[in-house]
């Protein structure tokens, strides 16, 4: 699998080409417990790195998806609407939430790799 | 109330047991609660519908009412029939203000020398001062050092014939002491999941022994208060400080039936002149069920509007109910717009999506009356 970076408010990014492909971390799903709803942007909507691009609810409350990198939504996970478990089962798989085509690639450097994700897991 | 952020969270009899069973804990109401195990909210929800759930409900408040005329001084803060209540009975009421709204909600049990009482934990100290206050001098209020536990779900009454025999014959709403190992226990056949079940209380010491001895029937897995929430929405009933508060009246929330009959004719209860005029001529609002059409859940403050139009009321609770498969919740609409079936809209997130009125609850109780079977 390609390596994921990750934001500190813990989605997930794995690029392919100048498409990012944006979840929430496995730390992420365990904290929010069993996810019975996402919503998710519509295809072409413009978002700016930090903006809010999803919705995730799991049946305690409602959390917000903050996109990681800036650019444009291409394709959103429709699964999730009939399957919105996939998010716990397979949160870096399966259960990704949206693809966006960046607007600057740049942004990707500037997030945590994996092991650097995990030490700021352990300091929480 | 106490501010949950700033004071360290109580730990309860239970605390090191949930621990060592791997709970999720975080502070409710002051104290180190279990929000929910391994398997998560939705398994330990269905498991309770369909086998039997053990929940720590040791932060409620556990509280005596002793002196000569205890029933009848308790008459003049709730509007329940207290002094017609027999021996080994118990009955859901509410404490009101003079406004007729709701102090509190509490379970009022005639243990035969004393009062047994037990309330909601944000509530106890308020509970206490008032009644202490309000109370006659000879009648004494006491708080008690013992754990409760929830024993909950239709195999609930098989797991606690098999280690308290008799308990499976107490009808819903009835009390009785048991001892199991040594330990005396005060068992009521009550609960807040819509189940058949327990409510068991128990000296401290005693508390995680009596648990474990719970825990290790097969039927029985622990449950946290995240299940307990849906449960008890699905169940239709109230928690207080949500559905129920000082702005909300006996008669808007659905309780009119704990208006006893007799107190109906009486009064002399705080509140009794709005809340014996909402019982002739009707409430302003009503507290009724919410289920939307798709999968989005609709949470508590989340505004209620008739279709394409004016707001008519909030959501107070609202989450997924993992036995009706969606999401459900429950609120407060103007009375002349509540009735069941009714087109709504639920604004979630700035946009209106399609819900309707439902009838309460959404799961039906099964409570053990005593009769057939």
């Amino acid at each position: 699998m390609a390596d994921l970076r990750y934001s500190e408010d813990h989605e997930w990014v794995r690029v392919e080409g100048d498409i990012a492909v944006i979840g929430i971390s496995e730390y992420a799903q365990d904290q929010l417990g069993d996810v019975v709803f996402v919503e998710l942007p519509e295809p072409g909507r413009a978002v700016a790195q930090g903006d809010e691009a999803a919705v995730v609810e799991s049946v305690k409350a409602a959390s917000e998806v903050y996109a990681p990198v800036s650019g444009e939504v291409v394709a959103v996970n429709d699964p999730l609407a009939d399957d919105p478990g996939l998010v716990n089962r397979e949160p870096t798989g399966g259960g990704w939430f949206l693809k966006v085509r960046m607007s600057d690639p740049d942004e990707v450097e500037a997030l945590l790799d994996e092991p650097a994700y995990r030490n700021f897991v352990s300091t929480l | 109330m106490s501010d949950p952020e700033s004071a360290p969270a109580r730990p309860t009899p239970l605390t090191g047991l949930h621990r060592a069973l791997g709970a999720r804990m975080a502070p409710f109401a002051g104290y180190d609660m279990p929000i929910h195990y391994a398997r998560g909210i939705i398994e330990e929800h269905l498991h309770t519908r369909s086998a039997a759930s053990l929940f720590d409900v040791s932060h409620m408040g556990q509280l005596t009412i002793r002196g000569a005329d205890r029933a009848e001084a308790l008459e003049a803060l709730v509007p329940g029939d207290i002094a017609g209540l027999a021996p080994g009975r118990m009955r859901y009421t509410v404490l009101t203000d003079e406004a007729g709204g709701i102090l509190d909600d509490l379970i009022v049990t005639n243990v035969g020398d004393y009062l047994f009482v037990v309330v909601n934990a944000a509530c106890k100290d308020a509970d206490i001062a008032h009644m202490r206050e309000a109370l006659p001098g000879g009648c004494a209020v006491e708080e008690l050092d013992r754990g409760l536990v929830a024993l909950q779900g239709p195999q609930a009454a098989a797991v606690l014939a098999r280690l308290a025999p008799g308990a499976e014959a107490l009808p819903f709403m009835t009390a009785a002491p048991f001892e199991i190992d040594g330990a005396r226990l005060a068992v009521t056949r009550s609960g807040y999941t819509g189940e058949d079940g327990f409510e068991i209380s128990i000296p401290a010491g005693d508390t995680e022994r009596i648990a474990r001895m719970l825990l290790d029937r097969p039927e029985v897995e622990p449950a946290g208060l995240g299940a307990r929430d849906t449960l008890r929405l699905e169940a239709g009933l109230c928690l207080y400080g949500q559905d129920i508060d000082r702005t909300t009246t006996p008669v808007e929330a659905g309780l009119a039936w704990t208006v006893g009959r007799r107190r109906r004719a009486e009064g002399g209860f705080p509140g009794a002149r709005v809340i014996l005029d909402q019982l002739a001529s009707g409430p302003p609002r009503r507290r009724v069920g919410i289920r939307p059409d798709g999968r989005a859940p609709a949470r508590a403050h989340t505004t209620i509007r008739a279709v394409g139009g004016a707001a008519i009321g909030e959501i107070t609770s609202g989450s997924f109910g993992p036995s009706i498969g969606g999401p459900v919740a429950m609120g407060y609409v103007d009375a002349r717009a509540s009735e069941a079936g009714r087109a709504v809209e639920v604004v979630v997130r700035d946009r209106p999506l399609p819900a309707r009125i439902a009838a309460l609850p959404f799961v039906p109780h099964r409570y053990f009356t005593g009769k057939g079977g």
